[in-house]
């Protein structure tokens, strides 16, 4: 079943016109007739779970807003930056309306008058796109109800966590904030913000269109719905695929992907983002699903996987993985700011070969304290993946260190080198 | 900068150069001696007009600004103060934490080239290289992550344009490219990729077909 994905290759789908032709903004007609708290009844009947990546049911977060009249806002975070994620891009690059219709209905149902599209400064391109979209929208008088903006961001992944988003958004320095009160009940300038990802919003539009208890019937019990997921790394056919939320994940990686190069074999995936732990190939037959994901001790994330095939060593994607949280971390919070620091120096000394296999329970210590010490989960989303490869291929750091022990001089890492001057990582 | 350490490599405490710790921060400044260009004070206004409360504009008025002097120098900070009525200090403060705002003079092409799993996986490290290799001095090759085009990896995004899959080979071209002004390699464009899951390429966006089934 193809919902979001449909005919998106159809040229001039990002214009009003092919997108009203293809029936676009006949939910938006049939929302704005219908009572407000319908429509919230209605997402929640259809269990949408949040895409972005905490999964938390967008029927329930609507609920949660208050009613009455006041300044209320609805973000729309389509500051995708998790790395392995970038379906978003091609959803508002292709189909903007979509989300603006979204974001139309998300807005009555709510009562929100303001509503912004924060997006991540490097999509400039579909900034423009979108920034175009909108105007045309607001000419046909289709956003009458709800004042809406693009707003740029300048390069800062931990923008994309809610509440950093959301000091962003107010023009500061984009630190996240502590939880409660959440951003329902005070969040853009202290007023009651409902925040979406965009592909949530953009779901919206065929959930009132097929009725809510429709669309849960697609997916399965808990994870209803479709997906759109990015698959990239050793693939023989990286992009982004609609599927059924439940499919198995073989399927994914072998089926739609192409699995990885000939003669090669999956070593490890990340399922949801550089943020999940990661799984192995004997996880593959697992549904792809929030809940089949959990309990495998991963997550399902913003569904986006990265497959690493066994040409590659665990240490280069740990040490990838744990310097790019290094460079992101805010440093608002001590546990994420040192935990982040110290775990790529440690990665780094065992690179070095001067680590020895002790330092790697200190390392797992580390991620330990990290995980659910700080505001936000950017520590734990370098925490959580670093310490699942500890575990999993513990062998294989043992034998490197074991291996450069042994070597008569230790030089400075000679496959990945000390970065240039200059540039960041 | 020259920055004292000690053998274990923690720094000196100090200042790195003397600092007046006496004299008062900027305040905002005065538009009478601060001259500000017109379409850029234009911009920055119809920025603050989008939300409720102006400081909101100061991503955009900075980028702005930026566009308009080529990186966050002391004169563009100013004049964005200037116009939002704010102190340079704190846009400078928002400025710095943002990747996107330089707080050094740059180079006018930007090369943004993405070094994240996804595309070191596919030999990233060796097209920064041979990117690094192949530019000169009018080129700014830094290292960007995650840039969320992992299908094309390993990519680069090149004055905004992303461009991949990238080969060592493509390097050449694609500096060539840019110094002409002609669209950067332009059949490796991202905006001209189909999406790779071939069903959604085949149907039809029909929702209101269905809907009357």
């Amino acid at each position: 079943v193809k919902l979001l994905f449909k005919g998106i290759d159809e040229p001039g789908l990002n214009t009003l016109d092919v997108y009203r032709r293809h029936g676009g903004y006949e939910s938006l007609r049939r929302a704005m007739a219908m009572e407000p708290d319908a429509i919230v009844a209605d997402i929640d009947a259809s269990g949408l779970r949040g895409r972005g990546g905490a999964g938390f049911q967008m029927g329930k977060k609507a609920a949660f807003i208050p009613r009455g009249a006041m300044d209320k806002y609805l973000v729309c975070n389509a500051d995708e930056s998790e790395p392995g994620a970038f379906k978003d891009r091609e959803l508002m690059q292709k189909n903007p309306h979509q989300l603006i219709e979204g974001i139309a209905i998300a807005a009555r149902a709510t009562g929100c008058n303001r509503a912004f599209i924060y997006i991540r400064g490097e999509y400039d391109y579909v900034a423009d796109i979108l920034d175009a979209a909108v105007e045309e929208a607001k000419q046909a008088g289709l956003l009458d109800h709800v004042v809406l903006w693009v707003h740029r961001g300048a390069g800062a992944y931990i923008c994309g966590e809610e509440t950093a988003l959301l000091d962003s958004l107010e023009g500061k320095r984009g630190n996240p904030r502590l939880k409660p009160p959440f951003p329902a009940n005070q969040g853009l300038y202290q007023g009651p913000t409902l925040i979406n990802n965009v592909e949530t919003l953009s779901t919206v539009p065929h959930i009132i269109r097929m009725t809510g208890a429709e669309y849960a019937k697609l997916g399965v019990e808990n994870s209803s719905g479709t997906k759109v997921v990015s698959v990239s790394g050793d693939v023989q056919r990286p992009g982004n695929y609609e599927i059924e939320l439940g499919i198995p994940s073989r399927e994914l990686v072998y089926g739609l992907a192409g699995g990885p190069p000939e003669g090669r074999k999956v070593k490890l995936w990340f399922p949801g983002g550089s943020s999940s732990p990661v799984l192995t190939a004997e996880h593959l037959d697992l549904p792809y699903d929030f809940d089949s994901m959990a309990k495998a001790g991963s997550m399902l994330g913003s569904g986006s996987i990265i497959v690493v095939d066994d040409s590659n060593r665990v240490l280069d994607v740990a040490l990838w993985t744990a310097r790019f949280y290094t460079h992101e971390s805010c440093g608002k919070c001590t546990p994420c700011r040192e935990g982040t620091n110290w775990t790529t120096k440690m990665l780094e000394r065992i690179e070095r070969g001067e680590a020895t296999p002790m330092d790697l329970e200190v390392m797992a210590g580390v991620q330990e304290q990290i995980i659910g010490n700080c505001l936000c989960v950017l520590g734990d989303s370098m925490a959580m993946p670093i310490g699942s490869m500890i575990k999993h291929f513990r062998e294989e750091f043992e034998s490197h260190m074991e291996q450069r022990r042994l070597e008569p001089v230790a030089t400075l890492s000679d496959t990945q080198g000390p970065l240039p001057t200059g540039v960041h990582s | 900068m020259d920055i004292k350490r000690f053998s274990h490599g923690s720094r000196v405490p100090g200042w790195d150069e003397p600092v007046d710790l006496d004299k008062d921060p900027a305040g905002v400044p005065d538009p009478a001696t601060t001259p500000v260009p017109d379409d850029l004070r234009a911009e920055i206004e119809d920025y603050m007009s989008r939300y409720p409360d102006r400081r909101s504009a100061a991503l955009p008025a900075l980028r702005a600004a930026q566009r308009h002097h080529g990186w966050c120098s002391p004169e563009a900070v100013e004049q964005v103060a200037c116009v939002m009525r704010l102190t340079p200090g704190y846009l400078d403060a928002v400025a710095t934490f943002y990747d996107m705002l330089e707080q050094e003079p740059k180079p006018p092409h930007d090369v943004y080239v993405c070094t994240n799993i996804s595309c070191s996986l596919r030999g990233a490290r060796d097209v920064l290289a041979a990117l690094q290799e192949a530019a000169d001095d009018s080129f700014n090759v830094r290292t960007f992550e995650c840039l969320g085009a992992c299908d094309i990896a390993p990519m680069a995004s090149v004055n905004g344009v992303y461009v991949g899959p990238l080969e060592t080979a493509d390097a050449q071209t694609l500096v060539d490219d840019v110094k002409a002004g002609r669209p950067v390699l332009e059949a490796k464009q991202l905006a001209r990729r189909p999406v790779a899951d071939e069903e959604a390429r085949s149907s039809q966006p029909s929702p209101s077909a269905e809907a009357r089934e």
